[in-house]
């Protein structure tokens, strides 16, 4: 009777539901097997912890850079494929700066203003890391919002601005013309080289806050800032009147404009929150990884696609959740399968959820 | 799906840049009215169109050859930049026109078409190689060549048949980033170290990994079976390959030059064959449902039309050319590696068919040959040429030829610059995708009516015509 019930109830499910239950079904099993793997020995706890802390890490990486990608796909409704290359130019006039600024007396301003495109010199020369050179990080930080902002400005009224009554797929074949122009004009610039620009970070042995032997510097401040932005963004949204404007413009855009929303203006927000946040997440991930090289954000760029997808395409606080799930999973799916497969599992995941769930995980709120 | 107007008014077929066309419109005879006359009067356009082709083709080669003899690259080295060129428009025009029949005739915008060529290419690769090849390469199934081939095919339509099936209601722009992200799927699985080898049914298989897979080499083993008997050198020459062989060596032209002509040839042949199968589909019953359901999804169901299980077929249909591509482009040499795989290579197959038009055929192959030969291989070979007949300075970075500008020597950084023309190209690629979108969303060719019917329908006929009458009333009064 028992069984006939459920089988009943199964069945009354529609694909959307039998998807939602089996991926948490999923997701229970894997945390059962997670408990289990630590209560055998099988898993260390620190190598647990430190999975968790770098998809943490991550995961604020992606969802910063989420944000933006999600804003522009609902507001100016659609998928853009130069977002990656936005990361990209984020990292490069970042870190072009933290060089003009740290290596002041070390190396030659022609090798300062290419990231040492010539290899002339070394971060380990200029010593740039944060209690060294710390006007140097946090300009390079500024600066990349900046000079991100202005070059997606300059795109959008280049480029997407004389396409707004164009579909959806016009826009996305564009931007993927941005890309490949904005990646190449940088390769012009700096050439295709993989360089180490940032030197590993100072550690700081303080075992009690996260479990692990010592605080990473360059992470905890890469966290912090990345927490400082999102909760500023959400103060932004929720209590002036652009977020209420941006959520109209998402619903409706033609409702928005006859409501009297400036739409260009809000188009700009758009751009400049949006972009401003891609650019320090770009500066932000070379922090991180210590080398800088022109696909940086190229490669990225599906993974951000998947916590948007994840997250719900126009929810900023689905984009940013949709990247820490990423993040974690991606890098607590070591536990099970190989590295080169992690990604395998993020995009597979971003597939089913497009193709059973389309609103993302949280349900369609466009909470812009 | 398509946001362009559909009432594409220009029933001429003349392209608007004034490339030569107007080679047999007039040609037939307008006032019988017989079957042969009806196959007759479907010459035109068809005339036209190769025309357009074959001009453009011609133009490419007169840019390239002109371009090469007046600053002295010599005979050789054109015919070498030639054959490149040739190769590889054959090979984009085989996968654009695939990618036509996804997006340009029934608008299913895939991106993911690396993938697909990748399965094709991985499939035939496991499919030949040997079985024990030695300690550092992946064995095989050691097949023979066209089985290889036909499996390749067969498992990219396979794979294709599993994306579009769960995909075919959602919108557009997911469509898009699903396949992107299965084409990723594909290239990791390939390059993962999980599946360099592994056991199915006692046999010993792999991909190889990130160091590649060698298998048959297409480019030897095609000439080899239009040269020699038994397809293979030890048994001497056949009739053809004797009589050509020896006017080649009349001329002094090497064998192996002679054997890559032929591949290529080969290719082209085969670009022909894939062309006149998609003509004959667009022009089908079947064809009219496709452009039907780019242009309104909803009103072809509404008329009866089963689209889903149209746009599975086509789907399918495409995906297999795109298998097939892989196999005869990434495998000639015998060996593939997941970075011939990469996204990129998705998207320059775009730029070619925006180029040309998507939903033209003509257009596809058009467009390919104009990217590769004038914006993919035009500015390697105009650095090369450049740096044959110039001693420009090479400076390393931008900085010393900007430093050098100050000083009022442009060299140094026209050095740069000219250094830079591989890189350049993606700049331009860029620029003109964004220029299409914005100015010419339709392409060279993709404004122009496609006739949805093997007759020609643009011709004046008097309507008390005979039984063709009535299938001109089915084919559609608007063409498309």
């Amino acid at each position: 009777m028992e069984i006939e019930a459920v089988r009943g109830r199964v069945s009354g499910l529609s694909w959307e539901q039998r998807f939602g239950l089996l991926l948490v079904a999923g997701v229970v099993v894997m945390i059962l097997d997670v408990i289990r793997r630590l209560a055998v020995g099988e898993l260390a706890f620190t190598t647990l912890s430190t999975f968790l802390w770098r998809g943490l890490v991550d995961g604020l990486l992606i969802g910063l850079a989420a944000v933006g990608l999600s804003m522009t796909y609902s507001i100016l409704r659609f998928a853009n494929f130069s977002h990656g290359d936005l990361v990209t130019t984020g990292a490069f006039t970042g870190w072009t700066t933290a060089w003009v600024i740290g290596g002041v007396g070390v190396t030659d301003i022609g090798t300062r203003l290419l990231i040492n495109a010539d290899g002339s010199s070394s971060a380990r020369e200029l010593d740039l890391q944060i209690f060294a050179e710390p006007l140097a990080i946090v300009g390079g930080l500024i600066v990349a919002a900046i000079g991100t902002i202005l070059i997606a400005l300059a795109i959008d009224r280049l480029v997407y601005r004389r396409m707004r009554t164009a579909g959806g797929i016009p826009l996305l074949i564009a931007s993927v013309g941005v890309a490949l122009a904005l990646r190449y004009v940088i390769v012009f610039f700096y050439g295709e080289r993989t360089r180490g620009v940032v030197r590993s970070s100072p550690r700081l042995e303080h075992p009690a806050i996260f479990w692990t032997e010592s605080i990473v510097v360059h992470q905890f401040v890469l966290v912090v800032s990345a927490v400082i932005l999102i909760v500023g963004l959400h103060l932004l949204l929720q209590y002036t009147k652009l977020g209420k404007a941006m959520r109209a413009m998402a619903d409706n855009r033609d409702l928005a404009l006859v409501t009297g929303i400036p739409t260009e203006r809000v188009i700009l927000a758009t751009w400049v929150i949006g972009a401003g946040l891609t650019g320090v997440a770009g500066y932000l991930i070379v922090l991180e990884q210590e080398t800088l090289n022109f696909n940086t954000g190229w490669f990225l760029l599906l993974l951000i696609f998947a916590a948007v997808i994840l997250g719900g395409i126009g929810s900023i606080y689905g984009a940013i959740t949709g990247g820490l799930i990423i993040g974690v999973a991606d890098n607590l799916m070591l536990v099970w399968i190989s590295g080169d497969l992690t990604r395998v599992a993020a995009f597979l995941l971003m597939i089913l959820i497009l193709i059973f769930r389309p609103q993302g995980l949280f349900g369609g709120v466009e909470t812009a | 799906m398509s946001d362009e107007p559909s009432d594409r008014d220009d029933a001429s077929g003349e392209p608007e840049d004034g490339s030569p066309t107007d080679g047999g419109v007039d040609s037939g005879d307008p006032s019988a009215d017989d079957s042969l006359t009806d196959r007759f009067a479907a010459l035109p356009r068809w005339q036209s169109d190769l025309l357009l082709i074959v001009a453009t083709v011609l133009g490419v080669y007169v840019f390239i050859a002109g371009l090469g003899l007046v600053t002295g690259l010599g005979f050789g080295g054109v015919t070498r930049t030639l054959r490149t060129v040739t190769f590889l428009a054959a090979a984009y025009a085989l996968v654009v026109l695939a990618l036509n029949l996804h997006w340009g005739y029934t608008g299913l915008f895939n991106i993911g078409v690396a993938g697909f060529m990748a399965v094709g290419a991985y499939t035939m690769a496991i499919a030949t190689a040997d079985i024990d090849p030695g300690a550092t390469g992946t064995p095989g199934l050691g097949l023979p060549v066209p089985v290889g081939i036909v499996l390749g095919m067969v498992a990219a339509g396979l794979v294709g048949l599993i994306v579009v099936l769960p995909a075919l209601r959602i919108r557009a722009d997911y469509f898009a980033i699903v396949t992107l992200a299965f084409a990723e799927v594909i290239r990791l699985l390939i390059t993962s170290g999980a599946l360099r080898e592994f056991e199915v049914l006692g046999r010993e298989l792999g991909t190889g990994g990130g160091a590649g897979i060698n298998f048959a080499r297409l480019d030897t083993v095609v000439p080899s079976w239009i040269l020699y008997r038994g397809g293979t050198i030890e048994q001497g020459t056949n009739l053809f390959g004797r009589q050509l062989l020896t006017v080649t060596n009349a001329l002094g032209i090497e064998r192996t030059l002679v054997e890559n002509w032929l591949y290529t040839l080969t290719l082209v042949l085969l670009v022909a064959a894939v062309f006149w199968l998609l003509v004959r589909t667009g022009n089908s019953p079947f064809g009219r449902v496709l452009k039907a359901i780019r242009e309104d999804e909803l009103a072809t169901k509404s008329l009866g039309k089963n689209t889903d299980l149209v746009k599975i077929k086509v789907f399918v249909l495409g995906c297999a050319i795109m298998g097939l591509a892989g196999i005869v482009w990434q495998g000639r040499n015998g060996y593939v590696d997941p970075n011939a795989f990469l996204p990129i290579v998705t998207f320059y197959i775009f730029i070619a068919l925006i180029i040309g038009g998507s939903g033209s055929n003509t257009g596809s192959v058009i467009g390919a040959f104009v990217f590769i030969g004038l914006l993919f291989e035009g500015p390697p070979y105009v650095q090369r040429i450049v740096r044959q007949n110039v001693d420009l300075p090479r400076p390393d970075t931008v900085y010393d030829g900007v430093v050098a500008l100050g000083g009022l020597d442009p060299l140094p950084l026209l050095g740069y610059v000219v250094g830079q023309l591989p890189n350049i190209r993606f700049i331009l690629f860029g620029a003109i995708l964004i220029g299409l979108m914005i100015y010419r969303p339709d392409g060279l060719l993709g404004h122009r009516n496609e006739p949805a019917s093997p007759i020609d329908l643009r011709r004046e006929r008097p309507p008390t015509a005979g039984p063709s009458s009535s299938a001109r009333a089915d084919g559609g009064e608007s063409d498309e």
